[in-house]
């Protein structure tokens, strides 16, 4: 167990660890760093102190004002905030079902949101913000028929991540029914957003990142200590005054919001809710959950895997959640065929 | 349990027959008795043996070998939800489609049906090196975790060749969504090989799996060789999905609920436990073809997705019933 310090602030009462501080304030550094980066590339580079004073308000020469406001701003905050729901959403599910394997995509609710977006987009065929609606409905959707089909005077780990990949698997052959019943540029452009991408991002799909931030990561930062006590099983965390089904629950809507309004913006992204509360818990090197590290650490995959693909595949166009699945597996493959013991509290 | 087994056969063979029977068009059972045994090419005849042969043969193939490849990777991962797709064959063999197409531009299924193979291979194998490195307590999670996270890359890299190149993409959209309904009773006959070796070597497993099912160290000190045991299972588990999901695409569920079905009548005795999954691995193909031939006013559901709709609410039942237990 690192050390902890606490800290004081008008009667409440924060305890936190110095590595998990120092590493969270690093890992702010890194995002920021990315974010400038990816703001400066692109199909032309925006020199740096250009970039610097039109985040200041002064407008650029016209062209470059217009790809810096219209295309590169959407893009980069909806990924920083993406990877940050992602990250945070990952973290809550995976210490709720104290499963390593239980993130949002693998409980079924990326596949969920899927579903109500590919309806929208394939059959009712709505607009942008349409899209993301039936994605949200549809994470929620997914959210409670897994949480009923796994409760009984209780929700358990194991139940919970069994009726998840079960749902998914339902799930994943509606989506795949519906990309066969369309024709081809339909299909291929509901499977780009199945992908999950960040190209094409508009100032909507930043505006629904932000409201879902700005309500669901304090919820979720005031209940995290709550989730440090469950880890340790219900009777102790009840013994401490907790009480585990309504904390349960309140956590687990939380993440569902986080994982719908992720998914409404840039579509379900692989791997990001998986990989990033393991790195963080390695890096932070705690055995808890560290969700402000988690949070930093989705937000710096997220844009390093569209910068990859960027930079790979210049005139590609391919969706950032390519490099997030093909990367995120070889990092786990990685780690179970070197530090295995490490990758699984 | 003989009679049991040979009860269930029955069954096998009344779905096989009410396979011929049922679709679109409705044959009789005495119309098709007397096409199958002469084939007079009148219209029935054609169906019968034409579209209807072929898919049951390869429904009852794939059946079975993914019917057995269930039952020994669950026992294999010590995992009840443990599935083939779970050690990657899906994602391996989705991605040698996609070279077939994309890198030597066969468009055709009985060419691009050898690559499905390779690639099964080739990422069970790269899933079974990294889940056997580390320290053996941890070797069944390790598995699983394995096979995820070499099919969520094998995936990835799918995309990312799809996305480059529309054309596979539509070759790949309809591969990926499983169908026994190929017209060509060769492939099935190609594969036969792969499925006859891998039944085999899976129904002489049931002894060892037995003794490995008390763990490792008891199965050991019974004189099992654990190691051999299990790349021996590994092979069996590739020769049987690699060749049922190379014929007719990933079909979910299947693998995974022949052998909770099968632990109704056998308990967890593997030398019964794998002929019952195999049995009941191609009555649950069929039955879900046959129901996906009727589902839909026009039109046919295909089998993957019939399975995933049976499937996943008697998975879910399973999950409420109580601790499942592989």
């Amino acid at each position: 167990m690192s050390a902890r310090s606490s800290i004081r602030v008008a009667g409440l009462s924060l305890r936190y660890s110095p590595r998990a501080f120092a590493t969270s304030a690093l890992l702010g550094v890194l995002v920021v760093v990315l974010v400038g980066y990816a703001l400066t590339v692109g199909k032309f580079t925006i020199p740096v102190g250009q970039v610097l004073s039109m985040l200041t308000g002064t407008p650029g020469p016209q062209g470059v004002d217009y790809v810096f406001r219209a295309v590169r701003m959407p893009r980069v905050l909806t990924g920083v905030l993406v990877g940050i729901m992602f990250g945070v959403a990952g973290d809550i599910i995976q210490s709720l079902s104290r499963n390593p394997l239980g993130s949002p995509d693998v409980l079924g609710f990326g596949g969920g949101a899927a579903t109500g977006a590919l309806l929208q987009i394939l059959v009712f065929g709505g607009g942008a913000a349409a899209v993301a609606g039936s994605a949200i409905a549809g994470a929620f959707a997914t959210a409670i028929l897994v949480y009923v089909i796994a409760y009984r005077r209780g929700v358990v780990s194991y139940r919970l991540v069994l009726a998840g990949i079960g749902i998914a698997a339902l799930l994943a052959a509606v989506n795949r029914y519906l990309l066969i019943s369309a024709d081809l540029n339909e299909a291929y452009r509901a499977a780009v957003w199945l992908t999950g991408s960040l190209l094409d991002r508009t100032w909507d799909h930043v505006t629904i990142a932000t409201v879902a931030a700005a309500v669901l990561i304090p919820a979720a930062f005031v209940l995290s200590t709550r989730l440090t006590l469950l880890e340790m099983g219900d009777d102790t965390s009840a013994g401490l005054g907790v009480t585990p089904e309504r904390s349960r629950a309140a956590l687990f809507v939380i993440a569902v919001g986080l994982t719908g309004a992720a998914v409404a913006s840039a579509g379900p992204i692989a791997f990001v809710a998986l990989a990033a509360p393991h790195i963080a818990r390695r890096l932070v090197n705690a055995a808890g959950p560290s969700l402000a590290a988690s949070g930093l650490v989705g937000a710096v995959l997220l844009l390093g895997a569209d910068l990859a693909c960027q930079q790979v595949f210049p005139t590609g166009d391919l969706p950032a959640g390519v490099a997030t699945g093909a990367l995120g597996g070889l990092y786990l493959a990685i780690v179970l065929g070197t530090r295995w013991r490490r990758a699984v509290r | 349990m003989t009679y049991l087994l040979l009860a269930v056969l029955g069954v096998l063979g009344a779905v096989a027959v009410g396979s011929l029977l049922v679709g679109s068009q409705p044959v009789g059972i005495g119309q098709a008795l007397r096409v199958l045994l002469s084939d007079d090419r009148s219209d029935a005849a054609v169906i019968v043996h034409d579209l209807r042969m072929p898919r049951t043969v390869l429904g009852i193939c794939a059946g079975i070998a993914l019917g057995l490849a269930g039952a020994l990777t669950q026992s294999l991962t010590r995992n009840p939800i443990a599935d083939p797709g779970i050690l990657g064959v899906n994602a391996g063999a989705a991605f040698g489609v996609l070279v077939a197409v994309v890198g030597f531009g066969i468009g055709q299924f009985t060419g691009y049906v050898w690559f499905a193979f390779a690639g099964a291979a080739i990422s069970t194998t790269l899933v079974y090196l990294i889940g056997n490195t580390g320290p053996p307590t941890t070797a069944p999670v390790r598995l699983v975790l394995a096979g995820t996270a070499v099919g969520a890359a094998l995936v990835a890299c799918t995309e990312g060749i799809v996305f480059l190149d529309p054309k596979a993409f539509d070759e790949y959209r309809f591969w990926i969504v499983g169908d026994v309904a190929k017209p060509e009773l060769s492939v099935t006959g190609q594969l036969l090989p792969f499925l006859a070796a891998g039944t085999v070597l899976a129904l002489l497993l049931g002894p060892p799996l037995n003794a490995l099912a008390l763990g490792d160290d008891l199965g050991g000190g019974l004189g099992v060789r654990i190691a051999r045991t299990r790349i021996l299972t590994g092979i069996a588990v590739l020769l049987l999905a690699g060749a049922a999901t190379a014929a007719a695409g990933p079909i979910a569920f299947v693998g995974l609920a022949a052998p909770h079905i099968a632990r109704v009548f056998t308990r967890a005795d593997q030398r019964w436990l794998l002929p019952f999954a195999a049995v009941i691995g191609a009555v649950l193909v069929l039955l879900a073809d046959i129901l996906g031939r009727v589902v839909l006013p026009s039109g046919e559901l295909r089998v993957s997705i019939m399975t995933a709709i049976v499937g996943a609410p008697f998975f879910v039942f399973l999950v409420r019933r109580k601790r499942a237990v592989a």
